[in-house]
């Protein structure tokens, strides 16, 4: 007997003979004998629960799995949620469901992903959200694949060469498998080359542009016009927007955008080596049945309630298999639970205090590593909101592990001089100057050495 | 689960100048986002929500009220394997010094992660019997897509344009959505009447298609819960044609102990982490959809994937991520499907579950899953349309009432489960029959379950014949009542914004 399998000798005889099969095993003679798998397994012995817990907690032990102070973002952040939306989020009802196909009893999560859907949008001021995808990489690849299919006569997919690479990456598998160009438009100075995008739209076919806010840099760009230019050529304008800073900025939708995509981590879900996140997609109304994904909607039911419902199917793989939208069914629901709670308690006023702390706290550190004379701007002039590039004049390899021994993650090395660094309201003025006092330190030993 | 619906949205609660936050007030001010030039800024602060902290706990706590998960009962919904999540799997997984590590920390300061996705890495190549796996999918289709992907880098590789891919007609329809995406056409492999593919079927299409095959898509069991009988046949059929077989890994939970899709010749597949290895489905997702190949394929899975470094002289090595750049020189697979690893939170829990069933209970698995499926199969019989008989594996499909006169349909059916208490069979797929309802029970159900719920089932039949108003106007005990489908399409109300302008 195993504490998940609740079947007794007796209940084994009762099944089997009720079954007409004298063996369990017996239930598999369908299968060739040459697919039969009749070894044991190579896997470790069974644990106990107290052996399991033992060994988790050896794998988190100092040094296995340390959590550092961190000002490194490059698409993942260390914000803070208050307790309350993890500790909502395991409730069980939510947890152990899945897709509200039934939604007599689903209102739960689909009264969830409507609020979700509302805050998407009016964060990013489109007028329509989905229940979410993958992550922001996979929305943005999801949203060259729109664009490419809305176009009639279109040679290729711009994407801004600002965009974070690793999101580039996985556009760019998309597109090669899919059948469809894309084509880098490169950066000057940390921002899009506009001459260099004109000179692409100039030439025409142009099916969409992909953007990003804040670039991958860190730096806030000016999309003024291009909205326009590129719906000239009957292109979509996508922005990735991290959603977090829209408290803020311009959003997706006052540039003119016609899709809005990114990653939803940044609001409060917690770092975990990458992922869960939450990818978010959004649209302008007359892109709505181009959009992929789940999407709820209100209705009523027979008894005259306000309710809300799986809807605009016709868009999905279970209804139109290979003329779907998308392949996608299962997204990030739970996380998409998450974001709605964080957002309710952060509300109007919490998250834009977030946005403050985070570029308040990243403009200060910046000011005080420049003044260390050992830093100088990667992109002159630019502005930026709560990441942002230097160029380190030592070994910036040297000084992460330095900096690591510290206990600190002094940001992302995004090229041979340029450190990347990120800060958010999680990070006390006090770590900020022990990070610059330790990047001191270790430039006066290498001196001294 | 509650009875009476809790109707409110946030938004409805909200009021000016209340808070559910606390934040820091000691920061340094020096500078501030009046900096930014006004042609950056947002021009009206976005609508969210002000509510102090016990009324979004109530709220959410309410709306929990309005749900149904496994925890609260029998969840038989066909093709999803609905088991037991454990709760020990979600303690662990939620270790905060888990959730405080950055993707791009150093190998270093993560080694524990590094292990826990190496070794389930490994654990479940073991399991399938295939060489190497990907853990960078987040989802079942995301994994099709991906393995698809990597069945046509290989073939690019070889220089070979191959454009078709071979798709049963009772197919999950991710499979021809996957393809799609990917750029492959799908061509329909037709079904016998057992329900798997018709081997004379596939045989025409074989010679007809040849040399244009990539891929042919299976999943087996198949979507009726029955297994392909000529599965070798098919894998040989295909791979001489110069295709690839890629298993859909929905329907694996039936064979583990018994059989592995890599000793079937199948060369990529996907696992749903979410189905098989009992992590939580949280409403529809975060999932996890790991990838696996066979030697010889390894080269096209995509980056990033995590690696041991043998130590000189030591037993143990460490672990590193490899990005797969052209970094170190050597450039790896040109595919990527996410921005970092995938859903790590989710992969704690499966190897949690692997590690707690060891290699002595999960073989378990497979025979007491397909087992609970019989059981019901064998007793719901008389009541129920059985298209196709034998011996099924871990779900089986009815066609519906054995007596259609009643006019009670399989939706009919299913809502009147729900106030009974229980989550409705996956219904209408596969599309082979009118009537679909299928059942997975998975291997976590008790005797006494099985029991009640078939009984329910018979009662309904009953029902059906001497109230049918009482089924065809079901549910009646559940937070609300069917809902308008045409009207929500119709209306497409999907923002709160929106229903109230």
């Amino acid at each position: 007997m195993f504490k998940y399998f609740p079947h007794t000798e007796e209940d084994l005889q009762e099944m089997l003979a009720a079954t007409g099969v004298k063996s369990v095993h017996e239930l598999f003679n369908d299968v060739p004998q040459a697919a039969r798998f009749q070894k044991d397994y190579e896997l470790p012995e069974a644990l106990s629960e107290i052996d399991l817990r033992l060994f988790f907690e050896q794998l988190t032990a100092p040094g296995n799995a340390q959590q550092l102070v961190c000002f490194a973002g490059a698409g993942c952040y260390d914000h803070y949620a208050p307790s309350v939306v993890q500790n909502l989020i395991q409730r069980s009802e939510f947890l152990t469901s899945y897709t509200p196909y039934q939604a007599e009893i689903s209102q739960g999560t689909l009264h969830y992903i409507f609020e979700y859907q509302s805050m998407i949008a009016e964060l990013t001021g489109m007028d329509i959200a989905n229940a979410s995808m993958y992550d922001g990489a996979t929305a943005t690849a999801e949203a060259a694949l729109m664009a490419w299919n809305n176009a009639k006569k279109a040679t290729r997919v711009l994407l801004s060469e600002t965009v974070d690479p690793k999101i580039r990456r996985v556009v760019e598998t998309y597109a090669h498998f899919h059948g469809f160009p894309i084509k880098l438009v490169p950066a000057a100075n940390g921002v899009l080359d506009r001459n260099a995008l004109n000179t692409e739209l100039a030439e025409g076919g142009v099916a969409g542009l992909i953007v990003q806010q804040p670039n991958y840099y860190g730096n806030v760009e000016d999309y003024t016009g291009i909205a326009d230019a590129v719906h000239e050529q009957k292109g979509i304008f996508v922005v990735n927007a991290n959603p977090s800073d829209l408290a803020i900025l311009k959003t997706p939708g006052e540039w003119g955008a016609d899709v809005a995509v990114g990653e939803g981590q940044s609001l409060g879900i917690p770092m975990t080596f990458g992922g869960p996140g939450v990818g978010y997609m959004a649209c302008v109304e007359k892109l709505m049945r181009k959009l992929p994904g789940r999407i709820v909607g209100q209705t009523l039911d027979n008894r005259g309630q306000r309710v809300f419902v799986l809807t605009l199917q016709a868009r999905e793989q279970h209804i139109r298999r290979q003329k779907a939208t998308s392949n996608i069914c299962s997204n990030q629901s739970l996380m998409a639970l998450y974001v709605t709670i964080y957002l309710s308690l952060m509300g109007k006023e919490g998250l834009r205090q977030v946005a403050e702390m985070g570029y308040a706290g990243a403009h200060s550190l910046r000011d005080k590593l420049i003044a260390t004379g050992l830093f100088k701007e990667t992109f002159e002039g630019q502005t930026f909101f709560n990441e942002f590039c230097l160029d380190y004049e030592g070994d910036l390899d040297a000084l992460l592990d330095a900096c690591a021994a510290y206990g600190y993650l002094a940001g992302v090395k995004i090229g041979e001089r340029t450190l990347m660094l990120a800060v958010t309201e999680r990070r006390t003025p006090e770590e900020m100057d022990e990070l610059v006092d330790i990047i001191k330190d270790i430039n006066k030993e290498e001196v001294k050495a | 689960m509650n009875r009476t619906l809790y109707g409110n949205l946030i938004f409805e609660l909200s009021k000016k100048g209340r808070k559910g936050y606390s934040l820091p007030e000691d920061y340094d001010r020096t500078h501030s986002t009046a900096e930014l030039p006004e042609a950056l800024r947002r021009k009206e602060a976005a609508r969210l929500p002000e509510c102090d902290e016990l009324t979004v706990v109530r709220h959410y706590t309410n709306l929990s009220h309005n749900n149904f998960g496994v925890n609260d009962g029998f969840y038989p919904l066909g093709s999803c394997t609905m088991k037991y999540n454990p709760v020990i799997n979600e303690e662990l997984a939620g270790l905060k010094a888990f959730a405080g590590l950055h993707p791009l920390q150093p190998a270093e300061t993560c080694q524990g992660a590094l292990e826990v996705y190496y070794n389930l890495q490994e654990s479940l190549a073991e399991l399938a019997g295939l060489s190497q796996f990907t853990l960078n999918p987040c989802a079942g289709a995301h994994g099709e897509l991906t393995g698809l992907m990597v069945i046509r880098a290989y073939h690019e590789s070889r220089g070979d344009v191959r454009t078709k891919v071979l798709i049963p007609d009772s197919a999950h329809g991710t499979n021809p959505a996957s393809a799609a995406v990917c750029g492959l056409e799908v061509v329909e492999v037709k079904s016998d009447a057992n329900g798997t593919v018709d081997l004379d079927d596939l045989k025409r299409l074989v010679q007809q298609e040849g040399p244009n095959i990539a891929a042919m898509m299976m999943t087996n069991p198949n979507t009726l819960g029955i297994f392909e009988p000529h599965v070798l046949e098919i894998t040989t059929l295909v791979h001489e044609a110069g295709g690839l077989m890629y298993y859909d890994g929905a329907n694996l939970n039936a064979l583990l102990g018994e059989a592995r899709p890599g000793d079937m010749g199948f060369d990529v597949m996907h696992i749903n982490l979410h189905k098989t290895f009992s992590t939580p489905h949280g409403g529809g997702g975060p999932g996890s959809g790991p990838v696996g190949v066979r030697k010889g394929l390894e080269a096209f899975l995509p980056m990033p994937r995590v690696v041991e470094i043998p130590a000189e002289g030591e037993d143990e090595g460490c672990f590193k991520v490899d990005w797969g750049t052209s970094v170190d020189g050597e450039r790896g697979s040109e595919i990527a499907v996410g921005s970092f690893f995938g859903n790590f939170g989710v992969m704690l829990k499966a190897y949690a579950y692997i590690l707690s069933l060891g290699r002595e209970h999960i073989k378990e698995v497979g025979p007491l899953a397909v087992l609970n499926a019989n059981y019901i199969k064998e007793r719901l019989k008389d009541d129920y349309l059985l298209p196709i008989h034998g011996v099924c594996k871990h779900e089986v499909v009815f066609d519906g009432l054995v007596d259609k006169s009643t006019g009670v349909t399989t939706m009919d059916v299913a809502k009147r489960l729900l106030d009974y208490g229980y989550h409705a069979p996956t219904i209408y797929f596969p599309l082979l029959f009118h009537e679909s309802l299928m059942i997975e029970p998975t291997e976590n159900e008790s005797k006494e379950t099985l029991d009640g719920f078939i009984d329910v089932m018979h009662r309904i039949a009953q029902e059906a014949k001497s109230d049918p108003e009482l089924v065809k106007t079901a549910p009646h005990d559940t937070p609300i009542g069917r809902v308008d489908d045409v009207l929500a399409a119709k209306q497409a109300l999907t923002t709160y914004w929106k229903s109230i302008e």
